[in-house]
């Protein structure tokens, strides 16, 4: 059992902090990143794990929301079949802005091992990716470092600025 | 003289067949050797045209026209106690015969016995549904016209099961091309975006494991991220993976194991 000691008073000297608008924006952003439950295959299995108490995603504020209204991260955990790719466009149109994209495992990622007629190869056909997340199916560690990297990319975004144009349509 | 073919490159060939290779041949015995299935038969053959009648692994196989289908299930489960539709699908024997195998797996609960009931058609020709007989057909049936294009008489619901209202094809066909046809591969494209985001989007990249080394646009290696599309043909720096940045994050505090406190006594 470990007590971590938090000194306001001591450690700024003063209970004030000097920042800008694009870091209290992106700290707010980054660590408030409400996840789109989006398991489509057996990565869905392993996001769930990471969502759940012993990988707790809590604790960097990503929580999975049944609404793409309400989120703003989308894990596409999993086989995307060319039936299901409209789907994914719309839900993925119909997240708030700003929204980020993480493509999770070898499925989402090129196909995988689903070199056929039916799945879609990769879904950075369908949507634009921040990032590609390797692994079939990834431990949720991985997952979990996937979303701490996305959080380093979105610090280092400018709040403001509307979004980049992304390289898919 | 035969006309040689190098075979130097046989491996690489992934249909490849020997020539004088004979596919093996479940042994097939007489109806008569089970007194049951004999019996069967006979009720079978008295009110249908039987082509064909053997026993393979302990299972009665009966050849029927295939104009006889519903007349036949519909006898072996009112009469015969075959009450349960437990398979039902098509073969596609196209590029040899020309026809489709259609087969029903049977299963008799009372007399622990299955009959596998088979007819042919051909391409143009369809079947009669046996919804009426059995709901486990309904979607059986469904999934014959969706993969194979087997079109259902009297189908009360007769649509793809499996694939999109609007896909073209029929996949299990042995015809049809495992990596799809073109309208396949860009069916998504299509769909989403529209035929005009052809050229933007570009073909699929159907070998898995290609990585460009030195795209920036879609791949940054985890250790040496660098900006997006920034030109690493020279090399790249190497970042070393932190979990945050080195000068920290605002209102965010690094565990510091040494100023923690360790609570020794547990009632406290």
């Amino acid at each position: 059992m470990a007590q971590h000691q938090v000194n306001y008073l001591k450690d700024g000297g003063l209970p004030v902090a000097l920042t800008t608008i694009d870091k209290v924006v992106n700290w707010g952003r980054s660590n408030s990143l409400w996840a789109l439950t989006y398991g489509l295959a057996c990565c869905g299995i392993e996001m769930m794990a990471s969502g759940a108490s012993r990988y707790d995603f809590d604790r960097f504020g990503t929580i999975f929301r049944a609404s793409p209204r309400q989120a703003e991260l989308m894990v596409v955990a999993g086989t995307l079949t060319k039936k299901h790719a409209e789907f994914i466009r719309r839900l993925y149109d119909q997240m708030t802005e700003p929204k980020w994209v993480i493509s999770m495992g070898s499925c989402a990622n090129t196909g995988g091992m689903f070199n056929t007629y039916a799945t879609v190869q990769g879904v950075d056909r369908v949507i634009p990716v921040d990032l590609y997340l390797p692994g079939c199916a990834p431990r949720p560690e991985t997952l979990q470092y996937a979303v701490l990297l996305l959080q380093q990319k979105i610090r280092r975004e400018s709040a403001s600025r509307a979004q980049k144009p992304k390289r898919l349509m | 003289m035969r006309s040689y073919t190098p075979k130097d490159d046989v491996q690489k060939k992934p249909y490849y067949t020997d020539r004088y290779w004979v596919a093996p041949q479940v042994a097939k015995t007489d109806v008569s050797e089970d007194a049951v299935f004999a019996s069967d038969l006979e009720a079978i053959k008295s009110k249908f045209e039987v082509l064909d009648a053997y026993i393979q692994v302990g299972q009665m196989v009966v050849v029927i026209n295939a104009h006889d289908n519903y007349g036949v299930i519909e006898l072996l489960k009112n009469e015969l106690e075959y009450n349960q539709l437990s398979e039902l699908s098509a073969i596609d024997w196209l590029s040899s015969e020309g026809k489709f195998e259609i087969f029903y797996q049977m299963l008799s609960m009372s007399k622990r016995k299955r009959i596998r009931v088979k007819c042919k058609i051909s391409e143009k020709e369809s079947i009669q549904s046996v919804e009426k007989l059995f709901r486990s057909a309904d979607w059986s049936e469904r999934e014959m016209y969706d993969m194979f294009g087997v079109v259902i008489n009297n189908h009360p619901y007769m649509k793809r099961i499996l694939m999109p209202d609007d896909w073209e094809g029929f996949p299990l066909r042995k015809s049809y091309p495992l990596q799809g046809d073109e309208f396949a591969q860009w069916y998504e494209v299509d769909r989403i975006f529209g035929k005009e985001a052809r050229d933007i989007i570009g073909p699929e990249n159907r070998d898995s494991a290609r990585v460009d080394r030195y795209d920036t646009e879609r791949f940054a290696r985890l250790g040496h991220e660098v900006p997006r599309g920034a030109d690493i043909s020279q090399g790249e720096p190497d970042t070393p993976l932190v979990y945050q940045e080195s000068e920290g994050v605002f209102m965010i505090q690094k565990f510091d194991a040494e100023k923690s406190v360790v609570i020794s006594d547990r009632d406290r």
